[in-house]
């Protein structure tokens, strides 16, 4: 690990004002990620800003009767919120799916959003990779490519974004609050948060400079049926092959997210319109898309069949 | 047993001593009374040192430490508390479960000064040889573990998990996520997934946890 200087933010204003002035300052909440990647000296920052003492640990009703989540709300906190397991009942069990219950009693709902790809060759130092130094190429393309996103891919990247979390709060339609280093503040869709790798996967999302992250806010519940289900390799305690956020009503209309298949959550509210009628259009239209390689292809099956069992799920509930 | 206590520590001694000379720890930098002090200093890849104190096991120890040591290596190598085990360093595999405010986490991704005053329960906290805690009899007694290298964090996460079960929160296990869960051996094996046992104790480890938690498993 290389040595870095610390500090503790004393308010969101000075910690993203220090974020933008300081160089190589970063961020540091549950540590989760970063301190695994610090490890490996894939990221050195030469400072931390540890935000842990903000107030930001709250789950707030919003006046039009949503919730407003802190972007220091842990995984483990969120998931057991009455609110959350009542209204949002996708997200409780997206973030139950999710890491290891050590991890969750750490990792923080801003964190959890903006944890970097578990790509194998994004995490090895001695293959190429334009995510970890733009120009270098990409190992993975010609490499085994089972894991990684078969849609929003291109020629220089095919990382997948690896939250369970992330892909309930874009179908719930989450907007992400931050604030910037000159002090004033945002609100953006989750679904803008993001970028498409293109030829900059380096640049994973739309934060300027020192942009801290400061809640996540639920718009009011959509009602409907949640259903949230992973396929992994192991029961417990693995990142998705695929995964489906659905959100059906009694007309069987609805939302769904797919996890597992993009370098983001994956949603297209077009493709969705035909959920009551056509489910496998649904999928058609959300991977209409693809590139795979042999070594995933079965994602675009797996899909289908994960929808299908969700909806199944959704069905058998009511 | 005793034995190897008596020597362990004299041994880790020399150790951290050698570690120190190696890493020039006269040449690195204090952070000050103000840890944000330190971003103002010159070389930037000098080591960089912060005072904290932790909270161990009811005691509290005041440390100087490079700002990179980790929780882990914190209890391990500088307050010579070994029973918390290094196994993956990565999130991996729950060798190192420590308790930490309350909630169980794994040392090895925490940053020692992220815990400044924090509480901390190792394996030595929960009990001793003569005074086990229930979960160390009881892994003792259905022989729940073979090479115990995983057994401390084995035991310090069921501690905690059985309070999360407690405590209502929820699990992956259970099949309406609105609902109180109740101990079943589903959800204890879910509750569990973040501790690895390579030699496969699973079934005597969860024999062990069910009946702590009065559950037939």
């Amino acid at each position: 690990m290389k040595p870095f200087t610390y500090e503790r933010a004393t308010s969101t204003a000075q910690a993203a004002a220090r974020a933008a002035s300081v160089p190589g300052a970063k961020f540091v909440a549950g540590g989760t990620n970063l301190l695994d990647l610090m490890k490996i000296e894939i990221e050195t920052p030469a400072h931390l800003i540890d935000v842990n003492g903000l107030d930001l640990a709250k789950i707030e009703p919003t006046p039009d009767g949503g919730l407003r989540v802190g972007a220091l709300v842990r995984n483990t906190d969120l998931a057991a919120d009455a609110r959350v397991r009542r209204d949002y009942p996708v997200l409780a069990r997206a973030l139950l799916a999710g890491a290891s219950p050590q991890l969750r009693n750490r990792a923080t709902t801003a964190g959890n959003l903006l944890q970097r790809t578990r790509c194998p060759y994004f995490y090895d130092p001695d293959q190429p990779c334009n995510k970890r130094e733009p120009g270098s190429g990409c190992a993975a393309l010609a490499g085994y490519r089972r894991m990684h996103a078969i849609v929003g891919t291109s020629d220089a990247c095919i990382a997948a974004h690896p939250s369970d979390m992330a892909v309930a709060m874009r179908v719930l339609d989450a907007q992400v609050e931050t604030i910037r280093a000159d002090g004033t503040t945002r609100s953006l869709p989750l679904a803008d948060l993001h970028r498409l790798p293109g030829s900059t996967p380096h640049l994973e999302t739309t934060l300027d400079a020192g942009e801290l992250v400061t809640a996540v806010v639920l718009p009011p519940p959509p009602g409907g049926v949640h259903v949230y289900r992973k396929v992994r390799d192991r029961a417990s305690y693995a990142f998705a092959l695929v995964s489906v956020a659905l959100v059906r009503q009694a007309d069987g209309s609805g939302r769904v997210a797919l996890g597992g298949v993009a370098p983001k959550p994956w949603r297209s509210e077009e493709a969705e319109r035909a959920l009551a009628s056509d489910p496998q259009a649904v999928v058609d239209g959300l991977l209409k898309d693809a590139r795979t390689s042999p070594d995933n292809a079965f994602k675009l099956t797996l899909a289908r069949r994960t929808l299908d069992a969700a909806i199944a799920d959704a069905r058998s509930s009511r | 047993m005793n034995e190897s206590d008596a020597i362990d520590p004299s041994r880790r001694d020399a150790l951290v001593f050698g570690r120190d000379l190696l890493l020039g720890g006269a040449a690195a930098r204090w952070a000050g009374p103000s840890p944000a002090q330190a971003a103002t200093a010159n070389d930037p890849q000098a080591p960089v040192t912060v005072k904290l104190t932790l909270r161990v096991n009811g005691t509290a120890k005041s440390l100087a430490l490079d700002t990179r040591t980790t929780l882990l290596d914190a209890l391990r190598e500088h307050l010579h508390l070994t029973g918390t085990k290094k196994g993956c360093d990565h999130g991996q595999c729950g060798a190192c479960t420590v308790i930490a405010g309350g909630r169980r986490i794994n040392a090895c991704l925490s940053l020692a000064v992220m815990h400044d005053g924090d509480e901390i329960t190792t394996i030595e906290g929960l009990g001793a040889p003569g005074h086990l805690h229930p979960m160390q009899a009881a892994f003792v007694r259905h022989d729940a573990y073979q090479c115990g290298y995983c057994t401390p964090g084995q035991i310090c996460s069921s501690v905690a998990m059985l309070e999360e079960l407690r405590r209502g929160i929820p699990s992956h296990a259970g099949a309406d996520v609105a609902a109180a869960p109740t101990a079943t051996p589903d959800e204890l094996r879910e509750r569990m997934s973040g501790n690895i046992c390579r030699c496969g104790a699973y079934s005597n480890i969860i024999d062990a946890i069910g009946e702590v938690a009065g559950v037939r498993t």
